[in-house]
């Protein structure tokens, strides 16, 4: 990749999106490499944020699944009103606010394990 | 008198979004500037751009309309609307921003490397987008008569010239500080008026509403059915709603894109608090309204009936604004994406010449649509986009960024059998063929229940049969979408 061998020069227009900095580090080099080693971090990774989302997934596909049905059983409009209505959005927005700091936690252990530090 | 108001109330939102507009019009330099500004959108700037373009029509009017008519039920919808935020969160916000897409045919192509299914993907995101239009333009047409007894056709007409115009001229970046200055503005316009109404029902000595007595409207003959075939349709569709999805390309990475969804939920979440008590009051205030006439109209009267004066039309006018900010912003966002779709895959040449004339094509359609078609509830028409969202882009989304074994044959597959069929059956409802007593029309009506499984399974089992079809540049995208960006 050295400058002397390029055989003419062009002019490329547009900003850069952002310098990738070389590797640093071993770990890295493997994923941006694609080796088999650099496949099973990348793999882990998913593993942990797809666990993750599953979990605030099938929290709320329990709690929502079942909501008609004890609507449907108990008859109450009040009930319905004040789930509907009012206490269903803080619940939502906790739920979101919890994934978003476990998804971050994960992309740091992440960086972590790639940079070779000690977890904290 | 409640004319001039109302109005003057238009007619200033209306010349507000230009101007936000042409603001941005001033700093809107480069192609990437007009298309995703950039990408340089914090989260909470755009997390209200967000907010301030999902909340449309149905939102504004159509669910205090439907809670007027059905009852407490209706609910479903706003937090449908809401949740949905949820689903996109956990499984698609962050890795969507990194694939680095410009739209959901970029993301289509880049994963899959096939033109086949970029071109399909196109199909179906024009196709969602003009559904979710049409309502927006039929709100406004009815907004407009209401207000002033202007002939139907008017709103449309204008909602429709001044998207044209605002997006035509200033594209993405001009678009997110209008669409954030619209959700302030919905914001305003739906809670002022909500705390004189509620005062003015404790002064009436606080009546109770009752949702229990018969006075219900027949719905559909499978209520219980309906109700999960609209929370399938909302939670999943959001994800793949083409003016949503092209928000989250405008966020700076992908952990930023995360946190803007979070202020999402906080956002519309707020929001959703009004349309019930609307919807309560109209019940109590403007009964003849379950019976016949629009319903969606509860919102814009219920401050002349249950104030009224000047004080009424005050707020009426108000609330008018608030509902055309809320058809500019949807109307605008939704243009904005399928304008992008058609000037990258139809249109011969790219540039942003090509953009300005597809603007013009991606209203025409819906524009015709909405002056063609009969009325449906507008909060029923955008439950029709979100399953048709639901069954197709939902399936390639979630396992485009989660399932390495994903094939094109697959993804075409899915996309046919999962959107296609749900397209067949909102065509089929819309019109009119077959209707409502029995469980054929219970199923065409609402067909997220089945057609999301049919579309995930479809993609599934076909991508297992053609593994020799698995995208050589499979890893290497798995890589970038889930590794964070300072790596």
């Amino acid at each position: 990749m050295s400058a002397e061998s390029t055989p003419r020069r062009e002019v490329v227009t547009g900003v850069p999106r952002r310098v990738r900095p070389l590797p640093r580090y071993r770990t890295q080099s493997e994923i941006d490499e694609q080796t088999a080693l650099g496949g099973a971090y990348v793999r882990s990774l998913m593993r942990s944020q797809l666990r993750a989302g599953l979990t605030a997934f099938t929290v709320l596909a329990v709690v929502v699944g079942t909501l008609p049905l004890v609507f449907e059983a108990l008859h109450s409009a009040a009930l319905v009103w004040a789930v509907l209505g009012f206490a269903a959005y803080p619940p939502l927005t906790l739920a979101a606010w919890w994934y978003v700091r476990r998804a971050e936690r994960n992309e740091r252990d992440f960086a972590r394990l790639v940079e070779g530090r000690p977890a904290q | 008198m409640s004319r001039t108001y109302a109005v003057a109330a238009v007619a200033a939102v209306v010349v507000a979004t230009v101007l936000v507009g042409g603001f941005g019009l001033r700093i809107s330099r480069t192609t990437s500037d007009f298309y995703v500004a950039s990408r340089t959108v914090r989260p909470r700037l755009n997390a209200a751009a967000i907010s301030g373009e999902y909340l449309s029509a149905a939102s504004f009017l159509g669910i205090a309309g439907l809670v007027l008519v059905h009852g407490p039920d209706m609910l479903w919808y706003p937090v449908g609307y809401t949740a949905g935020y949820l689903v996109l969160l956990v499984f698609v916000a962050a890795p969507l921003r990194r694939s680095g897409a410009y739209t959901l045919p970029d993301f289509a192509e880049g994963r899959l490397e096939s033109r086949q299914v970029r071109r399909l993907v196109s199909v179906f995101v024009v196709a969602a987008g003009w559904l979710y239009l049409v309502p927006q333009l039929q709100g406004a047409g009815l907004t407009l008569k209401i207000l002033t007894g202007a002939p139907g056709w008017l709103g449309d007409v204008l909602v429709a010239s001044v998207v044209v115009i605002a997006v035509a001229a200033g594209g993405m970046r001009s678009i997110t500080f209008v669409q954030v200055f619209q959700y302030w503005l919905k914001l305003t316009a739906l809670l002022v008026p909500a705390i004189f109404l509620v005062l003015a029902w404790q002064s009436d000595g606080q009546p109770r509403v009752h949702f229990d007595e018969q006075l219900s409207v027949f719905r559909a003959d499978h209520p219980l059915y309906a109700t999960y075939g609209l929370i399938v349709a909302t939670f999943l569709g959001t994800m793949g709603l083409p003016h949503v999805v092209v928000r989250f390309y405008t966020s700076p990475n992908g952990r930023d894109a995360r946190r803007t969804t979070v202020a999402v939920l906080a956002l519309i979440g707020l929001f959703y608090l009004l349309p019930p008590v609307y919807g309560a009051l109209g019940r109590l205030y403007a009964p003849e309204l379950i019976h016949g006439g629009d319903a969606d109209a509860a919102v814009l009267l219920l401050p002349e009936r249950v104030i009224g004066g000047l004080g009424g039309d005050l707020l009426g006018a108000l609330i008018a604004g608030g509902a055309f900010a809320a058809f500019l912003s949807t109307a605008s966002g939704l243009t904005m994406a399928v304008a992008g779709v058609i000037t990258q895959d139809v249109l011969p040449s790219r540039g942003v010449r090509h953009f300005r004339l597809a603007t013009v094509l991606a209203m025409c359609v819906p524009l015709a649509g909405s002056l063609m078609v009969s009325r449906v509830p507008v909060a029923d028409s955008v439950g029709m986009a979100f399953a048709v969202s639901a069954s197709s882009f939902c399936p390639l989304l979630v396992l485009g960024i989660w399932w390495r074994r994903l094939t094109p044959p697959g993804a075409i597959a899915g996309l046919l059998l999962g959107g296609g069929s749900a397209f067949l059956s909102v065509a089929i409802t819309v019109s009119g063929a077959v209707r409502p007593p029995g469980w054929p029309h219970a199923l065409l009506a609402w067909p997220a229940v089945w057609s999301v499984p049919v579309g995930f399974l479809a993609m599934v089992l076909v991508s297992l049969a053609t593994p020799g079809r698995i995208p050589p540049g499979t890893n290497a995208a798995m890589s970038r979408f889930h590794l964070p960006e300072a790596l």
